[in-house]
């Protein structure tokens, strides 16, 4: 299989940078994939589960707040916030969820009232299926 | 002239002195250490964002639509200086070095008519800048309760200036710290961040790419900018927090040698004047035993 150059940024470190075989990205209006040779591409992401597949075990993080960008050097993606999934623990984001809320009783006009309910779905989705895929793997 | 027991009472006071001087290098080299270590870490992120920038500002063209945040207000009467200093004292020219520019710079714009306001991040250079321009100061962000710095800190301050810069009140901001070039140099640093200074892409790298875009170029406009205000800004406080560490270090180093100097000085004096003593004793000794 065709391998391309991926990068994670994030304000604390880079997270990962190296060659892999695909990456499936939260993409703000859907999930997309991205594999060798994508045409050029920038996306926002939602916050959601960004999965890297190489030779090995999928390596599975939590992302928010960030862009994807393809290019013809490979796929880069910037986040606020990047930390692998098994590492994701529920009360952080359960902290998230309420910073949200907070955002969602905050927000004056519609767009961002809409934009912060958006987010709390978004992540509450997120704990769901994380808590699935817990309980699927005991 | 001084007894011998002053002496002894300032050599040794001096000797505390240079050790807490020494305590404090050493604790600024391990701070150092980490607080480069962050700003390295962060540069990767910083650099992808201003790609990614370039990209979609090349990509579009001007238009009254745009976002203000990008293309200006159109206007440059109401700048706004935010700068950039350390909540702690004792590291040399650090925070006045920061401060002289934003001076000169506050200088030349009173000059040419326009209004300016300051935004203080840290204690010190609102303190220096209170004597003069108390008046034009409209925000100050204390951060020192904060251990590790974070990238929230910095989302909030860009917060806070873009929800001002959307009210109107000004048109331009810059941004002044200190670039960490290394241990013993750090160089004070103007950065303009509304609205950005986006370097033009050479025309040899060919016809740029053209990108799909998922939602609009302007929907992710209005998300990245903002964005990348704060990770300016958060660029900025790490190498600042570096550049503390580095100039405390270099200026605690300083004052050790001094100490160093001025005990070994102090120890010949009082070398000298208890032999002196010895001497007068033995001449009175002498002298009283010959008139016998």
């Amino acid at each position: 299989m065709a391998v391309f150059p991926f990068e994670l940024a994030s304000p604390a470190r880079l997270v990962f940078s190296g060659e892999v075989d695909q990456v499936d990205c939260p993409g703000a209006e859907g999930d997309f994939g991205v594999l060798a040779n994508h045409a050029p591409l920038i996306s926002a992401l939602r916050p959601g589960i960004l999965t890297i597949r190489q030779s090995g075990s999928p390596k599975r993080f939590f992302v928010r707040d960030g862009f994807a960008e393809v290019s013809s050097t490979g796929l880069t993606v910037i986040v606020e916030h990047a930390v692998p999934a098994e590492e994701l623990s529920s009360a952080e984001l359960a902290k998230e969820i309420e910073a949200a809320e907070d955002k969602l009783a905050a927000a004056k006009d519609g767009p961002s009232r809409d934009r912060a309910g958006e987010r709390i779905a978004q992540l509450k989705q997120i704990a769901s299926q994380l808590s699935g895929a817990g309980a699927a793997a005991h | 002239m001084a007894s011998l027991k002053d002496l002894r009472n300032r050599i040794a006071s001096v000797k505390a002195t240079q050790k807490i001087t020494k305590a404090m290098q050493m604790v600024a080299a391990a701070k150092l250490r980490r607080a480069q270590a962050a700003a390295e870490a962060a540069r990767p992120y910083a650099e992808r964002m201003e790609r990614v920038l370039g990209n979609i500002a090349s990509s579009i063209t001007p238009s009254p639509e745009s976002p203000k945040l990008l293309v200006g207000t159109g206007k440059d009467d109401i700048h706004l200086l935010l700068v950039c200093t350390s909540e702690r004292g004792l590291c040399g020219a650090f925070n006045s070095a920061i401060v002289r520019l934003a001076r000169e710079q506050i200088g030349r714009l009173q000059s040419q008519g326009k209004t300016v306001k300051i935004f203080c991040v840290g204690r010190k250079g609102y303190d220096q800048l209170r004597r003069q321009y108390e008046k034009q100061i409209v925000e100050t962000v204390d951060l020192r309760g904060v251990r590790q710095l974070g990238y929230e800190n910095a989302s909030g301050i860009a917060e806070k200036i873009v929800a001002r810069f959307e009210a109107g009140e000004f048109d331009v901001v810059t941004l002044f710290y200190s670039h960490f070039k290394s241990v013993i140099s750090q160089v004070p640093t103007v950065q303009q961040i509304i609205p950005p200074v986006i370097e033009k892409k050479k025309e040899s790298s060919g016809p740029s790419v053209a990108y799909e875009y998922e939602p609009e170029e302007e929907d992710i406009l209005t998300d990245l900018l903002p964005r990348n205000i704060a990770t300016q800004i958060f660029r900025a406080l790490l190498e600042n927090a570096a550049s503390e560490q580095g100039a405390r270090m270099t200026a605690m180093d300083n004052a050790t040698r001094n100490a160093g100097d001025m005990i070994r000085k102090q120890t010949i004096t009082y070398n000298r004047t208890r032999q002196a003593m010895i001497t007068k004793e033995l001449i009175e000794i002498i002298s009283g035993a010959e008139a016998l």
